[in-house]
């Protein structure tokens, strides 16, 4: 019997400027879903139970960017999506478009092992949950008044800056609460303010599983799918390993940055940590992102290319971390 | 080096007794489309264009599951679904369950072009369309009395179907198999390298036959059913789900780059060693010009051609 290992992350891209009240909230949730995913682990639950409850947890906790708390489409709606894999066969699920589902993470689940499909999305998505019975609730139930603001100030934002795509550093200021240059997917940080959640475990049978959930990118056009969802980008498990992305939803599509890591451990059999930073460092070119990742064999690992990323680890052996900085 | 070029129609069970009438415009629909495709990469065309152009072509032609000819939800309509991928730039575009676009292939470059997303969906895909200006019909445009006729069948089978070019005979419940072990077909796609040596692939479906209205596929999801990158690009097709968890597209691709593998290679073993049997096709082309056709189902309807003058227009094994 191997060791257990377990990652969760609330998203990649921070506010340096972030206050600290906010931080501690932020560890203090961390800390709290690793607590729940060690407890599961230590009575022998299945990797994917594991990283199912935790990604519950942190969707229903206001604090991050998924289920409530999610940031909101143009329109002043919540479009929400997950998705959940399942190392050992590589099953997968996902969902997109959820407007009611109270925890998306439990539908993608669903939708692996109730339907003859991977996939579901919007108003197909929404009919199998009131057929799977989950629990729904209004879409109002997800806005909180902190994303409301949020989203006024990165329409702000957007009627100013031509192009989403600006570089990093330019000293252009967009509008009011601007502190800091730093820009993600063209939204000054204190505004794009990423925060999808996933947690990634390797149970004590060594087998990986991963799951991602996120109410996407904040003023994003209606119908607009990130990364998270997506088999190979946001998410990926396979007999090697388990991985969450977070960050820029267009460059991890691109670098099918989940799959990415896998990959470059079974082609070129580089070690966890090795293909982590191989894929961070090469594969984004310029786009930012983060990502957790565990081993079959009980290793955990985490990076990032931007200046910040929540996250939280812990192995059997006892060791544990909450960070958000380098 | 010099361009190549290869194009599918699907791969699935497809029958060796394939009467004439099923085979012959599905042939000559394929040689039409690599024309098309081998013209404008003659013209200097980038490859974005010319996989563009043919899956367009694709889309338009009813025997196929794309666009006109797109086989039917459970709920009897259809939901349409493609991606497009620049394998210089890794720029990327997808779009899922539409209703009115002509053509889905064009309305996800459109996506990749003139938005700051990669992947638009459903309403607020058509809202897009609706903006954009491109090119709507109703659904009476893309539903064909063959693929009405496919959905009843599989209704009355009580199944999810997977695309097949010959009805279902009657009382043959017992010899199709359930949704996992499934016969399937559907999907177009393409795949090129022009002459400087840019590779770019494209994939449109109308997915499964009696699929869950909101089911999306591989076809739109870059690294399933469809990657491009600056060693190679590929266009997948077969049973969509299993081909999403196994990432084929960017599976081969990876090998490539990882291993060191060549194309054929690459694919080959995708394909044979990593997919269960009768699951997967895919129609692939590297940077060098060559190109890759492999299936792990009865046939593959595909056509492909290069700068040096070969061609091929096929639906089973040579052998």
């Amino acid at each position: 019997m191997g060791a257990w290992a377990i990652a969760v992350h609330g998203g990649a891209g921070v506010d340096p400027n972030l206050p600290l009240q906010r931080q501690e909230e932020a560890k203090q949730l961390l800390t709290r879903c690793l607590n729940l995913g060690i407890s599961a682990l230590n009575s022998n639950l299945s990797a994917i139970d594991v990283v199912e409850l935790v990604v519950r947890e942190l969707e229903t906790d206001p604090l991050f960017n998924s289920g409530r708390g999610s940031a909101l489409t143009e329109k002043g709606t919540v479009e929400m999506e997950a998705s959940i894999m399942d190392g050992p066969k590589r099953r997968c699920g996902a969902v997109s478009g959820l407007t009611t589902v109270k925890n998306p993470i439990s539908l993608a689940r669903l939708v692996m092992e109730k339907s003859p499909h991977s996939y579901l999305a919007f108003s197909g998505a929404e009919d199998f949950a009131r057929q799977q019975g989950v629990e729904v609730v209004d879409n109002e139930y997800f806005i909180t008044p902190e994303n409301v603001g949020m989203l006024k100030l990165a329409k702000e934002a957007n009627a100013i800056l031509f192009d989403y795509r600006i570089p990093n550093g330019c000293e252009t200021t967009c509008g009011a609460n601007v502190e800091s240059p730093l820009h993600m997917n063209g939204l000054p940080i204190s505004v794009y303010a990423p925060e999808t959640v996933g947690c990634v475990v390797v149970d004590r049978e060594g087998r990986c599983a991963a799951a991602t959930s996120t109410g996407g990118l904040m003023n994003k056009m209606t119908g607009r799918i990130g990364d998270s969802p997506l088999i190979g980008s946001g998410t990926y498990a396979c007999d090697l390993c388990g991985v969450s992305c977070t960050g820029e939803g267009e460059a991890i599509i691109r670098a099918t940055l989940a799959r990415e890591v896998a990959a470059v451990m079974e082609y070129k059999g580089l070690g966890l940590q090795e293909a982590v930073d191989f894929c961070i460092k090469t594969r984004l070119d310029d786009g930012k992102a983060g990502l957790i990742a565990v081993s079959k064999n009980g290793e955990v690992a985490y990076g990032f290319n931007c200046n910040g990323m929540f996250r939280g680890c812990a192995t059997e052996n006892g060791f544990m971390e909450v960070g958000i900085w380098e | 080096m010099g361009w190549a070029i290869a194009l599918h129609g699907g791969a699935g069970d497809i029958p060796l007794s394939l009467p004439l009438e099923s085979r012959q415009p599905r042939e000559e629909a394929l040689r039409r489309c690599l024309q098309i495709g081998v013209e404008a990469l003659k013209a200097k065309k980038p490859s974005l264009d010319v996989v563009e152009l043919v899956v367009r072509e694709l889309e338009n032609i009813p025997q196929f599951n794309a666009g006109k000819g797109s086989v039917l939800t459970n709920k009897g309509t259809v939901e349409m679904e493609a991606s497009i991928m620049d394998g210089s730039t890794k720029n990327c575009g997808a779009v899922s369950g539409l209703k009115t676009v002509v053509n889905a292939v064009s309305l996800a470059r459109l996506v990749m072009e003139k938005t700051p997303h990669v992947y638009l969906a459903f309403d607020g895909a058509e809202e897009f369309a609706k903006e954009q200006g491109i090119e709507t019909a109703d659904s009476s445009h893309f539903i064909t009395a063959e693929n009405v006729e496919r959905l009843k069948q599989a209704n009355e089978a009580h199944r999810v179907q997977l695309d097949y070019t010959q009805p279902l005979q009657n009382g043959s419940k017992e010899e199709r198999p359930n949704a996992n072990g499934d016969v399937q077909l559907g999907t177009v796609g393409c795949v090129s390298v022009d002459s400087y040596g840019n590779l770019a692939a494209a994939t449109s479906t109308g997915g499964l036959v009696n699929k869950r209205v909101g089911r999306i596929g591989d076809s739109p999801i870059i690294g399933a059913g469809t990657y491009a990158s600056e060693l190679c690009a590929v266009s997948c097709t077969g049973k969509g789900e299993a081909i999403l968890c196994a990432t084929v597209a960017r599976d081969v691709a990876a090998m490539m780059e990882f291993k060191g593998v060549p194309l054929e290679e690459a694919a080959s073993y995708v394909i044979h060693e990593c997919m269960p049997k009768g699951t997967a096709g895919l129609v692939a082309v590297s940077a060098a010009g060559e190109v890759a056709m492999p299936y792990n189902t009865t046939g593959m309807f595909r056509a492909c051609a290069t700068e040096d003058g070969y061609s091929e227009v096929a639906i089973w094994s040579a052998s």
